[in-house]
């Protein structure tokens, strides 16, 4: 497995002077501070240099990948908001009952499932065998290139030019590894959701809504959830963020064509300009949804405005 | 005291989960409309007596030998039927609004939503009711003071949002759990004023809880003393000075009192017995 | 007297933080989930310890005439493509883990130790300067950083441990600073301070020991986070290559194969899922045991 990036190019069997050529070309006889400065300047000028594997500008490349990426991300988060936000509501509501205690163990498994391995026990149940989903990939084989790309967003492109052939495909094929995805990072969300929802319960106001006339329920979703989703947007926000995480993993299970599998075939074969840049990305999506999270954080709660 | 009472509660014990000892133990009273005053110290079990008359302790472990409040059995109603009860028939007054008020919500909607809670009306109406009871509490803009979110009123107006969220239903029992000590003294008496003539022009029973004896002894007709999760004494308000339990006379000889001797306060003097005995 | 006094106090000393740590085990003990996993916990290192006495063949003898043989007597989990008898694999392969979990405890703890402490007693601009790379570290996932270190240092399971690691100091570090800077102001470190004791001692002598147990919790609660960011980069190729039998490589080399033999990806799966559930289990029990608020934080 080579991870020198000129023998990538060059290939194994080139010769001495071929191999010093390209490595002079690449700068990387410099010294290394001055490869480091060199490369600030042309990031600071959106220069991310060229891709070794695909030849292809780096940013472009990535434009093309990311889009699949947060559709499956977007899929991901959207089931584990919604599936970890009531369960954690409930377990604070029935803290030490068995309910606690059963989404407790719940939670925690899908905290410790290895996801590229879930995704393969996933794809042997639902595809293999039962048939239910469809399997590797954004969509069948079959639609590939019938679309034309216009966002990069499968979902989006299928329902723009009226394919809803390779729309349903593309849902068949979303939903298992976006579910698994969802059920790792709705553990992380359960949590939070019961931590905070008890802190909420505990408090006066709990109490004035129930002397009011109004029900437990009524007073968790009225007036204690109302409390809590200013918290909330944040954890879902950085929910959001570590999904990249285990995207990259279940896209190498999945072979799903996005950015954690560019990020991942580019590693293996040492091709730094477009590793950098796939870090240097995942550091400013996670700023911006920091800041994200900030300006929600404004609108839900007056105390701030 | 007239004919029939308000809420009648015979022996009424309660324990928290996973507490050693009872917080209240065979307390007995009976209300009519009037006010009465529960005065003890902090743990005395007085504001559990409170929480417990509109069972908002679902994992406490009670029992009373009777508990009524106009002619529904408390012990053996259902949630449903405390749901219909609470805030339309008995309310509580809160201690501190910095707290219970709902922080991201307005305070009118606050309060229209008590009203919304039992009579189907209009958001209009309940708005429109809101704002005439937050006039009654002595609201001067009361249409600026709806749209406002807590943290935007003060304590004193805090506790008068308070009241007219509570009163608005014309219940026939309020409980105020210590209304005013989170309060300012110099808005105490204001709000307390306010209380007072809404629950007298009304005819609502009122619970007092309260630590403060002078407060109890000026607003309130009845006391009962309580200590340790008994009432040791019952008396009526001008009696206070006549009481023969000597918790009670510990407590009186304890104020402070202007014009009084200079010599230090005696310090209240505990006696085990006294958890011992049977209620006054 | 003299004499006696230091022994004393060490015989004073020793007892108390022994029953503080037999009150612990026993709260732990007495919760039936935080119970499991200190159990799985138990049979993993035992298992690594007598790896050889357990397993039922050598993990690396290949039988070319027996590949891929279902679950059966002679091979309990069955055998992979090269005729390897994977249960033996497995026991083997918890050395692996052990050795992954004792690296990266030893390496991080030290780390986060030291940045944290320095920053939260010498505060201003040291601490800005260490916090601010601390927070470079923290805003990226731990995954994707590790690969990035994996690539510049090339794949091994040695360059994994220790790029695991460097992604793992953070939150440690956060930790002991804010620990520190509480323990910063009291009487007796300012007591030190005037008996002449260098920043070093104190830091040394009389903070980190303050440190040290929420510091431990902490690394528990991170332990499962660190087996399945091993078991990521394993099953990416850039951990432990083979024939090396770790478990995440373990399944990258069966999924080739999954859909006949789905025993070679399903039992190192379950393995990774067993121990990450049981420290996870572990650390919530922890949480519950001791102060919620602080573990919450990251």
């Amino acid at each position: 497995m080579p991870t020198d990036p000129v023998r990538a190019i060059v290939g194994e069997d080139a010769t001495r002077e071929v191999y010093e050529t390209v490595y002079r070309q690449l700068g990387l006889d410099r010294p290394m501070w001055e490869q480091f400065f060199v490369y600030l300047r042309d990031v600071a000028s959106f220069d991310f240099g060229t891709s070794i594997r695909t030849g292809q500008p780096v940013l472009q490349d990535i434009v093309h990948v990311l889009p699949a990426t947060i559709e499956l991300a977007t899929f991901a988060i959207l089931f584990g908001a919604g599936v970890g936000i009531p369960l954690g509501v409930l377990a604070a509501v029935k803290k030490d009952r068995w309910q606690d205690q059963l989404i407790r163990i719940f939670s925690l498994m899908g905290h410790s499932m290895p996801i590229f391995w879930t995704g393969m026990i996933g794809l042997l149940i639902f595809y293999a065998a039962l048939g239910w989903v469809g399997g590797s990939g954004r969509m069948s084989q079959f639609y590939i290139g019938l679309v034309p790309e216009r966002t990069n967003f499968l979902l989006i492109d299928s329902a723009l030019a009226g394919e809803w052939e390779v729309f349903r495909s593309a849902l068949n094929h979303i939903v298992l590894p976006a579910s698994l995805l969802g059920y790792s990072s709705s553990a992380y969300i359960t949590r939070m959701t019961r931590s905070f929802m008890l802190d909420q319960l505990g408090q006066e106001y709990v109490t004035t809504a129930r002397v009011k006339g109004l029900s437990r329920r009524q007073t968790v979703w009225r007036h204690a959830f109302g409390n809590i989703r200013v918290q909330l947007v944040t954890i879902v926000a950085l929910a959001y963020g570590a999904l990249l995480e285990g995207a990259v993993l279940i896209e190498t299970v999945f072979a799903w064509p996005g950015f954690g599998q560019y990020l991942t075939s580019n590693l293996l074969i040492g091709d730094m300009n477009a590793v950098m840049t796939c870090v240097l990305i995942v550091g400013v999506i996670f700023i911006a949804l920091n800041i994200l999270s900030d300006l929600l954080y404004r609108i839900f709660d007056p105390r701030t405005r | 005291m007239t004919s029939d009472p308000i809420l009648d509660v015979q022996g009424l014990s309660l324990r928290y989960p996973g507490a050693a000892e009872p917080a209240v133990r065979g307390v007995s009273f009976t209300l009519g409309r009037e006010r009465l005053g529960i005065v003890g110290e902090s743990g005395s079990g007085k504001s559990t007596v409170g929480r417990a008359i509109m069972k908002l302790l679902p994992d406490a472990e009670m029992s009373a030998e009777r508990m009524r409040f106009e002619g529904v059995d408390l012990l053996r109603a259902s949630e449903a039927q405390m749901l219909k009860l609470r805030g339309a028939r008995m309310s509580m007054i809160l201690q501190d609004p910095k707290y219970s008020l709902n922080p991201i919500r307005r305070c009118g909607d606050q309060v229209a939503e008590a009203y919304r809670t039992h009579v189907r009306c209009s958001k209009r109406a309940a708005h429109d009711k809101a704002v005439a009871m937050l006039a009654a509490v002595q609201i001067r803009d009361p249409e600026r003071v709806y749209g406002l979110y807590p943290h935007e009123v003060s304590g004193g107006m805090g506790q008068r949002i308070m009241i007219a969220m509570m009163l608005l239903t014309d219940p026939d029992l309020v409980i105020a759990d210590e209304p005013t000590s989170a309060l300012d003294v110099t808005v105490r008496l204001q709000v307390l004023k306010i209380l007072d003539d809404l629950v007298k022009e009304r005819g609502i029973g009122l619970i007092m809880i309260s630590h403060d004896l002078n407060l109890v002894r000026n607003f309130c007709d009845r006391v009962l003393i309580m200590y340790a999760g008994r009432v040791v004494e019952t008396l009526d308000a001008r009696d206070l000075d006549r009481a023969t339990h000597p918790y009670t006379r510990g407590l009186l000889a304890a104020q402070p009192r202007i014009g009084g001797p200079r010599a230090p306060l005696p310090v209240l003097q505990r006696d085990p017995s006294w958890t011992m005995e049977a209620p006054a | 007297m003299s004499e006696t006094t230091p022994a004393a106090e060490t015989r004073r000393r020793r007892p108390q933080s022994l029953i503080a740590a037999g009150n612990i085990l026993r709260f732990l003990a007495k919760t039936p989930t935080s119970a499991f996993g200190l159990l799985v916990l138990a049979v993993l290192i035992l298992t690594a310890l007598f790896a050889p006495l357990i397993a039922t063949h050598d993990p690396y003898l290949q039988d070319l005439t027996n590949t891929l043989a279902p679950p059966d007597s002679a091979h309990l989990f069955g055998t992979d493509e090269l005729g390897r008898d994977i249960f033996s694999r497995l026991v083997h392969g918890s050395r692996i883990t052990l050795t992954i979990i004792f690296l990266v405890t030893i390496v991080v703890g030290p780390l986060g130790l030291l940045v944290g402490t320095v920053a939260g007693y010498f505060g201003g601009k040291t601490d800005v300067a260490l916090m601010r790379v601390t927070d470079i570290f923290l805003s990226f996932p731990s995954l994707i950083l590790s690969l990035a270190f994996v690539a510049a240092l090339g794949p091994s399971l040695n360059n994994a441990i220790i790029a695991i690691s460097l992604t793992a100091w953070p939150p440690i570090a956060r930790l002991a600073r804010a620990e520190t800077m509480t323990f910063r102001s009291a009487d007796y470190i300012a007591a030190a301070r005037l008996q002449g004791a260098s920043p070093a001692r104190i830091i040394w002598k009389s903070i980190v020991p303050m440190c040290l147990p929420s510091v431990l919790i902490r690394l528990t609660l991170n332990m499962a986070t660190v087996i399945l960011t091993a078991a990521g980069l394993g099953f990416l190729g850039l951990g432990a290559q083979p024939p090396m039998p770790e478990w995440g490589a373990m399944i990258a080399t069966g999924r080739r194969y999954m859909i006949d033999s789905w025993w070679l990806v399903t039992f190192p799966g379950l393995a990774i899922l067993s121990v990450s559930l049981a420290f996870n289990l572990l650390g919530d029990g922890l949480r519950d045991a001791l102060d919620p608020k602080q573990m919450m934080k990251r």
